[in-house]
């Protein structure tokens, strides 16, 4: 307990960021090489955790964490086992036209909860697989992954997902068929948009981002100028691959901006939102902010400071619009260091001292809330998840070498989606 | 208005009727010639008719039921009045954030909110009544209107000579196809002012302005309230951030809040009626004691026989108009619900104006739904004016939103009324309002300052320097051409929260 304060900068976020890269080994199936959503007892995968722990293990490589051969066979194993699963219409397949169901069982892979055939959940599933294409440069094995990372790339039909329109839809079942859920106005998606931009095989037609476009809401907001979305990780998922310092599209052109460039924006919005804190919850300040999508109280409304207190549970928390029960992400302000590292540093440090318990073996928390006193410190969510510590553990990388980034500019469908969309500048 | 007649009128409703149909009403002898003949006495007639008399013309004003249209008698007044009961009754559960606890909870007075509605209704009902109309020289007929023949309009049997009319019928509820639903038995905004206690579980089809409004007032009031939205957002026609805040509202008050979800049957069982839902492959049911449907309106023209006068339209816009309202027989105008998009009563009003003064005065006045401000009355109220942002992106004008929350607004922290924002949008590279989105307890009343705005084209520079009082709501509105210029002059020193980019 305690025990970060002494650390220097460095050594406190290598630290953290090895942590956060082990849940991603140690909770992954021995077998299939499926991780977990959560480290909770039974807690089927989540494709898009596989596409963090793809990504991550040449982060392990780089850092010394994994050797290069064990990693390969690491990530061999995930693409093998993705490559031969059950693609099909049966409701108990593992993923259908290319796309793979949210959750899977961790064990046979096979479908579970009923859950949707995410569009974007693969789409970060996706963008792990051509990191690793990108990263295994030699022969052997290293060219059996290129080889089926360009097969499960290429066997996506993302143009199916327009669903005869000009737009995007948001998932499929197949109970039901394809999901629409009104999605309006920017949020982590670009990186799907870029993927299904760039395929050689089944692309996305090129009015589709453009559809999309039509909805974002440039806004002064708090005095920032901003491509407006609520949850801080909307901000970050796409970023962790797609290096958007100085590359533009249409939008961001006629703006004078980029995505990164907003991402600080958005930081600094939530920041100030922390800090006048207009709902009067416990601990928020400059250097306690997070509001973002994740788990959350899930109890009954009460009353606190002469207002009504309502938790929300599972939910998508957002600034300043809301909504906002008081809950933060303890690892969000680590993972905007990319972008912001002072105020990343400052709100961590600030966090761990104030809230030891949101970081337990090194490892962040999902959820906190410290305005429900629920015990002594405030709710806190059980376990780890694993999207946080995948994101986590790339975003650190990323802002130390710029691996990641490095990797997915040399990507050729990613070059190729990022043209679709009308990118340009900088690197490309 | 379909109303059975009581044994004994209270005092009230005899004075309404005096108003809006006197009982004892005989229709004029038609004269020889009009200038102009109204079809319709709701607020697009009513206004029409004045303006005409008002300028010398002969007016002949046709109502089949009573002055006042839906306005008044189904419509904005009486849901207002009932919203007002809910928002003093629903407030009082945040009475001791205030420092004033209530001692206990008090008990609804379901008779007493209604005696308010008819009262009001009846108060209102004096400034446009028979008598006023009369008085400006209107004949008034009360009787079914329709067409004869291109030049030929008659009142029941009797024929009408005109030189121009003025369509202005109104709409009424549509009521959607559901399996069971005539039989189950339900209310529309027709009838929902007619009951006589507050069901206890009201079940909603449709987040519409109108359902929701109505959803959250009966729940305010202490009804179990279930809203069933087949779009994944409250009113469509709203941004997200406006509709999201609603959503939230409306849960926080207690309401079922069912998005995404068709009805896709309804039954009864015993004395509960049972709605049958499917949200994606899920299916669910809502038991209820009333059914209120809100899906929408369609437009009263089926009884006019159009085709006979060879006036274009569709069954589900209404009367088919040019941008001066003007059908496609060039005698014949219209106005209101019948052919607007906007079903609004000031839309009614000024298009109702607009309409007589292109007949009448060869004005050549276009009508125009950009100036329309408009508000659906829930908790918070949601405003707007002019452009969505959707629409300056699709006729490709570079558009800018400035943005206050009203939690930042000393007036709206001190009143506790801080859910919402003022947002106003702008053309980029100039200082030109575009429209706006309020959102906000009284957003009513804060949207006018930027109809006034836009109406006198001032921009956004001059409105940083208009003066309000302090502290007040509209100083959102102040303070957001406040952070226009910040934004844009250079010269300014930024925020100490400082300006991210250069
Ligand atoms: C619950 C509810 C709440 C509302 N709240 C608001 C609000 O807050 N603000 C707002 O601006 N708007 C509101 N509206 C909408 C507003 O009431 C209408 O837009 C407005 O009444 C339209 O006016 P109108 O004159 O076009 O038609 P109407 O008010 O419908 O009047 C049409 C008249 O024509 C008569 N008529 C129809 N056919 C014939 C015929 N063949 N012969 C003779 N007479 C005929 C009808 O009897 C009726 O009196 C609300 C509506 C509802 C239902």
């Amino acid at each position: 307990m305690g025990g970060f304060s002494h650390l220097s900068d460095e050594m406190l976020v290598s630290r953290l960021q090895r942590a956060a890269f082990s849940y991603l080994t140690d909770y992954a199936d021995a077998d299939t090489g499926l991780v977990a959503d959560t480290s909770r007892p039974g807690s089927p995968c989540s494709i898009a955790v596989v596409g963090f722990a793809l990504s991550a293990y040449p982060v392990a490589v780089e850092n010394g964490w994994l050797s290069r051969a064990k990693a390969a066979r690491l990530t061999l194993r995930v693409l093998k086992f993705f490559l031969d699963s059950a693609q099909s219409e049966a409701p108990d397949a593992t993923g259908y036209k290319g796309f793979y169901y949210h959750f899977l069982d961790m064990k046979t892979g096979r479908r579970v909860w009923q859950c949707e055939l995410s569009l974007i959940d693969t789409a970060l599933l996706i963008a792990g697989v051509l990191v690793a294409a990108g990263h295994f440069d030699g022969d052997g094995i290293e060219s059996e992954i290129r080889d089926h990372a360009d097969a499960l790339y290429g066997r996506v039909d993302w143009h199916w997902a327009q669903n005869s329109t000009s737009g995007l839809s948001q998932g499929w079942k197949p109970e039901c068929g394809f999901l629409h859920y009104g999605w309006e106005g920017y949020n982590e998606a670009t990186i799907l948009y870029i993927l299904g931009l760039g395929s050689p095989t089944f692309p996305l037609s090129a009015s589709c981002y453009e559809t999309w476009s039509l909805t974002y809401q440039w806004e002064n907001l708090l005095d920032h100028n901003v491509l407006y979305s609520g949850p801080l990780f909307t901000h970050l998922f796409s970023h962790a691959w797609i290096d958007f310092r100085g590359i533009r599209d249409g939008f961001m052109r006629e703006k004078n901006s980029d995505y990164f460039e907003n991402t600080k924006s958005a930081i600094a919005i939530h920041r100030e939102y922390g800090e006048r804190n207009p709902y009067e919850f416990e601990g928020y300040c400059r250097d306690l902010w997070g509001v973002t999508a994740g788990e959350g109280p899930s109890v009954a409304s009460s009353r606190g400071k002469g207002r009504d207190r309502r938790f929300y549970g599972y939910m998508s928390r957002g600034v300043p619009y809301g909504p906002d029960d008081g809950t933060i992400s303890p690892w969000a302000m680590l993972a905007t260091l990319p972008f912001t590292p002072e105020a990343a540093l400052a709100g961590t440090r600030h966090l761990l001292e104030r809230y030891p318990q949101v970081c337990s073996d090194d490892r962040f928390s999902s959820g906190f809330n410290p305005t429900l006193r629920d015990g002594d410190g405030g709710w806190l969510s059980q376990g780890w998840f694993g999207l946080d510590q995948g994101l986590l553990a790339i975003s650190i990388e990323n802002h130390r070498s710029g691996l990641i980034w490095e990797i997915m500019r040399r990507c050729p469908y990613i070059r190729a989606g990022l043209a679709h969309a009308g990118f340009s500048g900088g690197w490309l | 208005m379909q109303r059975t007649t009581p044994a004994a009128l209270s005092d009230d409703e005899a004075s309404l009727l005096r108003r809006v149909r006197p009982q004892d009403w005989r229709n004029p002898r038609p004269k020889s010639l009009y200038d102009l003949a109204i079809i319709g006495a709701g607020p697009a007639g009513i206004a029409a008719a004045e303006y005409a008399a008002r300028r010398g013309f002969t007016v002949a004003l046709i109502e089949r039921a009573v002055l006042g249209g839906d306005s008044l008698h189904t419509g904005s007044v009486p849901s207002k009045a009932i919203i007002r009961t809910a928002d003093i009754y629903g407030g009082m559960r945040d009475a001791d954030e205030f420092g004033a606890p209530l001692p206990e909870q008090p008990a609804f007075d379901f008779a007493a909110a209604m005696d308010r509605l008819r009262r009001i209704r009846t108060r209102i009902a004096v400034y446009h009544s028979v008598h006023d109309l009369t008085a400006l020289g209107i004949d008034i007929f009360f009787g079914e209107a329709r067409f004869a023949g291109p030049d030929k309009l008659v009142v029941d049997a009797t024929p009408l000579p005109f030189r121009k009319v003025l369509i202005a019928t109104g709409a009424r509820p549509k009521i959607p196809g559901i399996p069971g639903l005539k039989e189950t038995g339900y209310r529309t905004s027709s009838t929902i002012f007619e009951m006589t206690a507050l069901p206890k579980r009201l079940a909603v089809i449709g987040g519409g302005p109108l359902g929701c409004e109505l959803a959250q007032a009966f729940c305010r009031m202490g009804a179990q309230v279930t809203i069933v939205q087949n779009n994944p957002k409250f009113l469509p026609r709203e941004e997200r951030d406006a509709a999201e805040i609603l959503n939230w509202s409306m849960a926080r008050d207690g309401m079922e809040i069912r998005l995404n979800t068709v009805v896709i049957a309804a039954r009864r069982e015993g004395d509960t009626k049972i709605l049958e839902t499917l949200n994606n492959e899920v299916k669910g049911e809502i038991a209820a004691d009333e059914i209120l449907v809100c899906t929408g309106r369609v437009p009263n023209i089926e009884a006019l026989d159009l085709a006979a006068a060879g006036i274009a339209s569709n069954p589900r816009r209404g009367v088919t108009v040019d941008g001066f309202l003007c059908s496609s027989n060039p005698d014949v105008y219209a106005a209101g619900d019948a052919c607007l998009p906007l079903k609004f009563t000031n839309a009614a009003q000024s298009s109702a104006r607009r309409a007589v003064a292109n007949a009448l005065l060869q004005a050549g006045q276009k009508h125009d739904n950009s100036v329309i401000p408009w508000c659906t009355y829930c908790s918070p109220e949601i405003a707007h004016i002019g452009l969505q942002v959707w629409d300056a992106h699709r006729q490709s004008i570079p558009i800018k939103s400035y943005t206050v929350m009203l939690n930042d607004i000393d007036r709206a922290i001190t009143d506790g009324e801080e859910t919402g924002f003022v947002k106003i949008h702008v053309a980029e590279g100039s200082d030109r309002i575009l429209g706006a989105t309020i959102v906000a307890s009284h957003a009513s009343e804060l949207i006018n300052e930027i109809a006034v705005i836009m109406s006198t084209g001032i921009g956004m520079q001059a409105l940083a320097e208009v003066i309000h009082t302090y502290p007040a709501q509209s100083g959102a509105i102040m303070l957001a051409a406040q952070a226009y210029r910040r934004d844009t002059d250079s010269t300014v020193l930024q925020t100490p929260s400082g300006k991210p980019l250069v």
